[in-house]
C-alpha cells in the first residue's frame, strides 16, 4: 500500500464487457437509468417524441403491405432471391453510412443484440429496451433510411412505400405497446395521398400526429397543400417536419465529411421549411394548426428568429399575411424538439429556451439510437431551469400536445 | 479510502483494458506502452460508459510546409479511448480530449505490488 491511509479492500471487483454491436440496449444505457434513479426522475412522465427504428431490418414484411399487386409482387420476389440486395424501392444513400464514425459508436453501426421474437416484434422489443434505459413513458417512432423518401425520383414509389409502411408499423408495432406511437409518414410529394394518409390513419392506434420528412424540393405553402393543412387541422393533431441531411443538395456539396454536412443539413433544411411556413402565412390560415420542428437542436431558432423579424419589417408587403411579427408565431405556434442539444455556451442556451419559451414549447427527443442521441439528463441537468419546467419540457408539453396521459404510465410493459 | 486487486499485472497487460464495478464505482484500466492508467467510466459528456469503448489510435492531418494538406492518417503510438455513447476521444494516457485539455477523464489512482494491479477506491 504506498497509501497509509489505504486499508486493503476484499470486495471482489465485477468486470465489465466492452460495448460492441452485440450489447444489449439496456447494457448500453445503464448508466442513463442509474442516472435517473440516482438523481429521482425516474419517476416523472417523460415523453420522447424522436427515437427511430430500423425500418428497413424488416422490410420484407413491409413490402407484403404494398397496394399495388404488381409493386408487391416485384418486391416480395425481389426479396425472396436477393441475398444481400438493398430494400426493394427505396432510395437513399446506399454506402455513405457515416453515422457511427468508422465504428467508434457501436450501437449506431448496427444492433446485433439478442432478440427472442416469438410472440413480440423485433422493433417492439428493441423499443421497449430503450425506453426502460431511458426512463420513457411514451416514445414517438420514426423511420431511418425512410428519411430520404422525400427526395425518391417516383413520386408514386413514396406513395406505395409510405402506405405500405404505416399499414405494417399501425398493424405489427404500434398495437403491440400502447406507449409506441407515431407520427405517420405523409407522402408529401403526392399531396392526394397525402390527404388520403390523414383519412386513413388519423384515428388508428398509437397515431398521434402526422409527419413530412422534410429532405425534399416541394415548397411547403403552395396551395396544393392548403387541403391537407386543413384536415390536419381539424383532426387536432399536430404536424412534424423531420429534418434531414441531403448531401447533394447544391448549397452543401462543397462540405468535404459527415461532420460538416450533418451539422448544417439538418439546420438548413429546417430552416427553409420554418421560413416558408412562417413567412407565407400558414398560421395565419390555420391558426389551430400545431407544428413541429424535429431534430436540429435549440440554437438555429433565435437566429432565425431574429433574422425573419429584421427582415420582415423592410419588407412586409412580401409577407402579407402576417399580423405579428415572425418571431412571434415561431414562440407561439410552433414546438421544438431539443435534440441534438447544443450545450457549449450555457447562456447561450438560457437565452435560446427563454426567446422559444422553452416551458411550453420544447420538447424532449432523444434520438436514440443514432450517434447524438440526448438522455434525458441534458434537461435535467441544466442550472437554469426550475423542476415544473424540466417536467414540461421532459414530458408535459408533449403529453399536452399529443393528448396523451399527463401522469407517469403504470406497469408499462414486461421486459424480455 | 481502499485499496482493490484487481487481478495480475501480466493478466491485464495481456487484456491491455478492463473495467471493473467496484460497488457501484466503475474503473476502467488500461495498459499502454508499459504502464497502466485507470479512469473512472463516466463520461464528463453525458455519463456514457466511456471506459467500456473501443479504443482508437488518434487521427491526425498531415499538413506540408506550404500548408497544403495530405489527408489523414493514424499516429503512430497515441490511442484514444472512445466513448460508445456519443464517440467522444479522450487520451489513454492523459484522459484528455485532444480537442479542448479541459475535457477531460476522472483519474482514479492505480499501482502495481507484487505483481497485482490495486485501485484505490
Ligand atoms: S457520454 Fe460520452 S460521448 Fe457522450
Amino acid at each position: 500500500m504506498n497509501d497509509p491511509a489505504t486499508s486493503l479492500h476484499t470486495l471482489a471487483p465485477k468486470p465489465i464487457r466492452e460495448i460492441d454491436t452485440y450489447s444489449d440496449s439496456r447494457d448500453i444505457l445503464a448508466h442513463s437509468k442509474r442516472e435517473a434513479q440516482l438523481k429521482g426522475y425516474s419517476d416523472w412522465l417523460i415523453c420522447d417524441v424522436d427515437a427511430h427504428h430500423v425500418e428497413t431490418v424488416s422490410w420484407n414484411e413491409v413490402v407484403k403491405y404494398i397496394e399495388d399487386p404488381v409493386l408487391r409482387d416485384q418486391a416480395d420476389t425481389y426479396h425472396k432471391e436477393r441475398t444481400g440486395a438493398p430494400p426493394y424501392g427505396l432510395n437513399g444513400d446506399l454506402g455513405m453510412r457515416y453515422q457511427d464514425v468508422g465504428g467508434r459508436i457501436p450501437h449506431q453501426s448496427d444492433r446485433r443484440e439478442k432478440v427472442e421474437t416469438k410472440t413480440t416484434h423485433r422493433d417492439v422489443v428493441l423499443t421497449r429496451r430503450a425506453m426502460d434505459g431511458l426512463s420513457v413513458d411514451h416514445m414517438v417512432l420514426f423511420p431511418t433510411p425512410m428519411l430520404h423518401l422525400g427526395l425518391h425520383p417516383q413520386p408514386e414509389m413514396e406513395v406505395a412505400l409510405a402506405q405500405a409502411y404505416n399499414m405494417w408499423l399501425t398493424d405489427r408495432i404500434l398495437s403491440e405497446d400502447d406507449g409506441i406511437v407515431t407520427l405517420v409518414y405523409l407522402p408529401f410529394n403526392t399531396p392526394e395521398e397525402a390527404c388520403r394518409t390523414v383519412e386513413r390513419f388519423a384515428n388508428k392506434k398509437g397515431v398521434i400526429g402526422f409527419c413530412v420528412t422534410s429532405a425534399r424540393h416541394k415548397p411547403l405553402h403552395s396551395n396544393e397543400y392548403m387541403k391537407l393543412y386543413r384536415m390536419i387541422e381539424e383532426t387536432g393533431k399536430p404536424i412534424a417536419f423531420h429534418a434531414g441531411y441531403h448531401w447533394q443538395d447544391p448549397s452543401l456539396q462543397t462540405l468535404p465529411n459527415f461532420l460538416s454536412v450533418h451539422a448544417l443539413g439538418f439546420v438548413w433544411c429546417s430552416m427553409v421549411m420554418l421560413t416558408n411556413w412562417i413567412l407565407s402565412g400558414i398560421p395565419e390560415k390555420f391558426p389551430k394548426l400545431k407544428s413541429i420542428w424535429v431534430e436540429s437542436g435549440v440554437a438555429w431558432i433565435p437566429a432565425l428568429m431574429q433574422r425573419l423579424d429584421d427582415q420582415y419589417l423592410m419588407r412586409q408587403s412580401e409577407a402579407p399575411l402576417l399580423k405579428r411579427m415572425p418571431s412571434d408565431y415561431m414562440r407561439e405556434n410552433c414546438w421544438y424538439t431539443c435534440q441534438p442539444m447544443e450545450k457549449s455556451n450555457m447562456k447561450a442556451l438560457e437565452l435560446s429556451f427563454e426567446m422559444i419559451k422553452a416551458d411550453t414549447q420544447l420538447l424532449y427527443a432523444s434520438d436514440w439510437p443514432h450517434f447524438d442521441f440526448d438522455t434525458p439528463g441534458v434537461i435535467h441537468d441544466l442550472p437554469f431551469l426550475d423542476e415544473t419546467a424540466k417536467r414540461n419540457i421532459l414530458g408535459l408539453n408533449a403529453a399536452r400536445l399529443f393528448g396523451l396521459p399527463t401522469e407517469k404510465r403504470q406497469n408499462k410493459f414486461i421486459l424480455d | 479510502m481502499s485499496a482493490v486487486c484487481v487481478g495480475s499485472a501480466d493478466e491485464l497487460k495481456e487484456a491491455g483494458r478492463k473495467v471493473f464495478d467496484l460497488e457501484g464505482t466503475e474503473i476502467g484500466v488500461f495498459h499502454h506502452e508499459g504502464a497502466f492508467y485507470a479512469w473512472h467510466n463516466n463520461c464528463p459528456h453525458q455519463g456514457g460508459p466511456v471506459c467500456q469503448g473501443r479504443l482508437f489510435r488518434l487521427v491526425e492531418e498531415e499538413v506540408e510546409a506550404n500548408r497544403e494538406t495530405r489527408g489523414r492518417r493514424y499516429h503512430e503510438s497515441r490511442v484514444n479511448i472512445v466513448c460508445p455513447w456519443h464517440g467522444i476521444e479522450y487520451d489513454v494516457k492523459t484522459g484528455q480530449f485532444p480537442g479542448n485539455p479541459a475535457m477531460a477523464l476522472t483519474p482514479a489512482k492505480v499501482y502495481v505490488e507484487n505483481g497485482e494491479v490495486f485501485l484505490d477506491v
